[in-house]
């Protein structure tokens, strides 16, 4: 089926280029057929990039060797389930995955803009044509995933790290919010080339945004938690470039998120927002750059190829060309209103965005400084772990007392007096708080009790706030305590899931700092029957096993584990050794305490026929990370999920009786 | 010819005929009826006043301004609403709201809360 394949691209690059032309055509001369024309080329593009995508997946279920990326990321003792994660285990199938999104994306763009915001689609198609146009070019002429050869009789196998069920959705869940990035991007820019000075742009900017910006989120925590269960190293983030990748448009799409309520409430700050927009999406274009360009050695880094320069220069075009283009269009986003007070709602917004952006920029120094200086120098330079560590402190803590700031503080401006009151609660609760766990012994690390005390303050600022919110409720409308809060939050969607992520990014912290600042690690040899004590646990080795796999020899090390004189069970850390692969894999132990939220962590380093050298890690609280992830899904659920109020109101506004009656 | 290539050619093919769809349909259609963009921009500075003098209220209700600055903070937000309103009498209505649903800006506006 290659040549169908090959077709599907061919005809997907052909209907960029037509969205393109007949788009921008259409949109100068103003002819409404052609730019319907042009948007159901961009509605074809899905169709052909989905018959692509299904060429592809079947040769890779099928097991066809004559297609040269099945051959290279199969086998035939390939599980089913990862022969389906192969679609986006090498360069050429995650930017057919890449290309899927974007169409699937854009078509939704288009079905959805002509009900509600069809004036901003003229020149938001041909954006879009553009972007996909870029990446049907590169699968057509540079990375195809069609390439053939012939027949092998078996495969070189995937990489044994990408064989995790968490590979099933890690990936596709990051490519959702890289690519969701496009679309945001896309309507700015459409905005300025029809030279719009009303704000429908920034309207449908921000729901894609927070769209995109919810799949990054997630995908980085599912990314996280591969990365602990199977990476085999006890950790969960390291920094990696890849990992930064990732970070990175999270960190300006969360500053966009933030920034944009200060337009539309205030209607200040809208060259920042324009800029927060372009910055989001070129930095989600310079992660997939960093994952697929192989110009970085990363454990997430699993190709390498000859996209760079088309990347770069792509990358290059965006940036210059929206820079361009917003400088052109400056008297349309000059702000009329200035901020009236360095302390009030806005300016813990702008804080925010300070923070937010200045970490971005710091973590982008990291990533692009030992790529200069390998290029310039001719001697790679590596930027660890301390570095971004600093900063994370510097940058992450105030960020972090902001979130609870920032709910108590009112718009416009606030009074001594004011604040006063509103903050005695949450900072008496702070404090009462910090005392308790100097008490217990959570002084041994200071940045450790300076992040939990101000973890405490913003729960309490959070719940404060619903807690006022739903009494004022009650207040005006009677009723139950619980019918009062269902109205609080189902009036005002955003504020509240947006504080119930706020909630989710404080369990997280409280995670981090519990597992990095007061965990414990112990390495030890262990000869059969001897035992070895790490905290509560008393750890015993019993001798090792070994047993084929569906496509590996497992061997594994049998410890058995007890706390306070009661059995706890046996713990099998081992080794994985891939027979198609030529690969070893660590494969970690983990028990998890529900009650505690604790991890024991155990990495057999080393089996011999009796004897065994352990690492042993104890983590407390770093359940919480994966908790927060649900949390922090829930609350951008809420905050997504539709309000018939605001719609009607955005109907009646933009788009006159004709859209009123659509809505 | 390959029925790959077959199916390859009928998706362009039917690429191109959905494509060619609305061209085909002859003449350009009535221009839509979006008001003007300063007609626009005027609604939305119209709605963001009334809307921030909602969040007053709400501030104020919440116990987040004391009575004092929201006495000096709520009658300049009142006049630029009035003004916002009566510059966009013909604009298409947008925050005002249905009544049932002004419950903060009613109760705020004639409560006259005691600080705590």
């Amino acid at each position: 089926m290659p040549e169908l394949g090959r077709a599907a691209l061919i005809v997907c690059l052909g209907l960029a280029v037509y969205a393109v032309a007949a788009g921008s055509y259409a949109a100068w001369k103003r002819r409404q057929r052609l730019a319907e024309s042009a948007e159901n080329a961009i509605l074809a593009a899905f169709v052909a990039a989905l018959v692509a995508s299904a060429v592809l997946m079947i040769a890779l279920v099928d097991k066809d060797f004559s297609l040269v990326y099945v051959y290279e990321h199969t086998s035939l003792e390939l599980p089913r389930a990862y022969t389906i994660s192969a679609f986006w285990g090498g360069q050429e199938g995650s930017l057919l995955l890449w290309l899927l999104i974007l169409t699937g994306f854009s078509a939704l763009a288009v079905i959805l803009g002509r009900r509600s915001s069809h004036s901003l689609l003229a020149w938001t198609v041909p954006v879009l044509g553009g972007v996909i146009l870029f990446f049907s070019l590169l699968l057509v002429a540079v990375a195809s995933p069609f390439a053939t050869q012939t027949a092998a009789a078996d495969g070189l196998g995937l990489n044994p790290s990408l064989q995790n069920p968490y590979m099933l959705a890690h990936p596709p869940m990051l490519y959702l919010g890289f690519v969701g990035l496009t679309i945001p991007f896309a309507f700015a820019m459409g905005a300025l080339l029809a030279r719009r000075s009303d704000e429908l742009w920034i309207v449908v900017t921000r729901r894609w945004t927070l769209v995109a910006w919810t799949f990054l989120g997630f995908g980085q925590l599912l990314g996280a938690h591969w990365a602990y269960v199977e990476v085999g190293w006890g950790g969960y983030f390291a920094w990696d470039p890849v990992e930064n990748a990732a970070l990175m448009p999270w960190l300006a799409a969360t500053a966009f998120l933030h920034s944009v309520m200060i337009q539309e409430k205030r209607g200040m700050l809208k060259i920042w927002n324009v800029l927060l927009v372009v910055g989001a999406f070129a930095l989600a274009l310079f992660g997939t750059f960093l994952t697929r360009s192989g110009i970085l050695s990363s454990i997430h880094s699993f190709t390498e190829g000859s996209i760079g320069p088309w990347f770069l220069t792509f990358i290059g075009l965006v940036v210059a060309g929206s820079l361009a283009l917003i400088l052109s269009r400056l008297p349309l986003l000059r702000s009329k209103t200035r901020l009236e007070s360095p302390i009030s709602r806005e300016a813990t917004f702008l804080y925010n965005n300070l923070l937010l952006v200045a970490f971005c920029l710091t973590i982008l120094w990291g990533v692009i400084y030992p790529i200069l200086t390998e290029a310039l120098r001719g001697e790679p330079v590596t930027v660890g772990p301390p570095y971004y560590n600093f900063f994370l402190n510097a940058f992450g803590l105030p960020l972090l007392l902001l979130m609870g700031i920032g709910p108590l503080i009112a718009w416009r401006r606030a009074s001594l007096r004011g604040l006063s009151r509103t903050f005695a609660w949450p900072l008496g609760i702070a404090l009462a708080i910090g005392v308790a766990l100097v008490a217990l012994g959570a002084g041994s690390s200071v940045p450790g009790l300076v992040g939990y005390t101000f973890c405490a303050f913003v729960l309490s600022s959070i719940g404060l706030e619903f807690a006022r919110g739903t009494r004022a409720r009650q207040a005006l409308s009677g009723g139950s305590w619980f019918a009062a809060f269902t109205e609080l939050v189902g009036r005002n969607r955003r504020r509240y899931g947006g504080y119930i992520v706020h909630a989710s990014i404080v369990l997280l912290a409280i995670g981090v700092i519990g597992s990095s600042a007061y965990d414990t690690t112990r390495e030890q040899r262990l000869r059969t029957g001897e035992s070895m004590r790490v905290g509560d646990y008393t750890l015993t080795y019993r001798g090792s096993t070994q047993e084929r796999g569906a496509n590996a020899m497992e061997l594994r090390a049998l410890v058995d584990v007890e706390r306070g004189g009661e059995s706890l069970g046996t713990m099998q850390p081992g080794k994985n050794s891939y027979f198609a692969e030529q690969q070893v894999s660590n494969e970690a132990a983990i028990r998890s305490d529900r009650m505690s939220g604790e991890d024991l962590f155990l990495i057999a380093e080393q089996i011999g026929r009796d004897q065994v050298f352990l690492k042993v890690l104890v983590k407390p609280l770093v359940n919480l990370i994966w908790i927060a992830g649900f949390v922090f899904l829930g609350g951008a659920l809420i905050a997504l999920w539709p309000d018939a109020r605001e719609q009607r109101r955005l109907a009646l506004r933009y788009g006159g009786r004709e859209a009123l009656s659509r809505a | 010819m390959s029925v790959e290539l077959l199916l390859g050619a009928l998706l362009a093919a039917a690429a191109v005929a959905f494509v060619a769809v609305p061209l085909l349909r002859g003449g350009e259609p009535p221009p839509s009826e979006e008001p003007a963009q300063e007609t626009l921009v005027a609604a939305e500075e119209r709605d963001r006043a009334l809307a921030e003098l909602k969040e007053l209220e709400f501030d104020h209700r919440t116990g987040k301004i004391t009575d004092e600055d929201y006495r000096a903070l709520v009658q300049p937000l009142r006049r630029r609403a009035a003004s916002s309103l009566a510059n966009g009498a013909t604009l298409p209505r947008g925050t005002a709201e249905h009544p049932s649903e002004q419950h903060f800006s009613e109760g705020s506006a004639s409560s006259s809360r005691s600080d705590r």
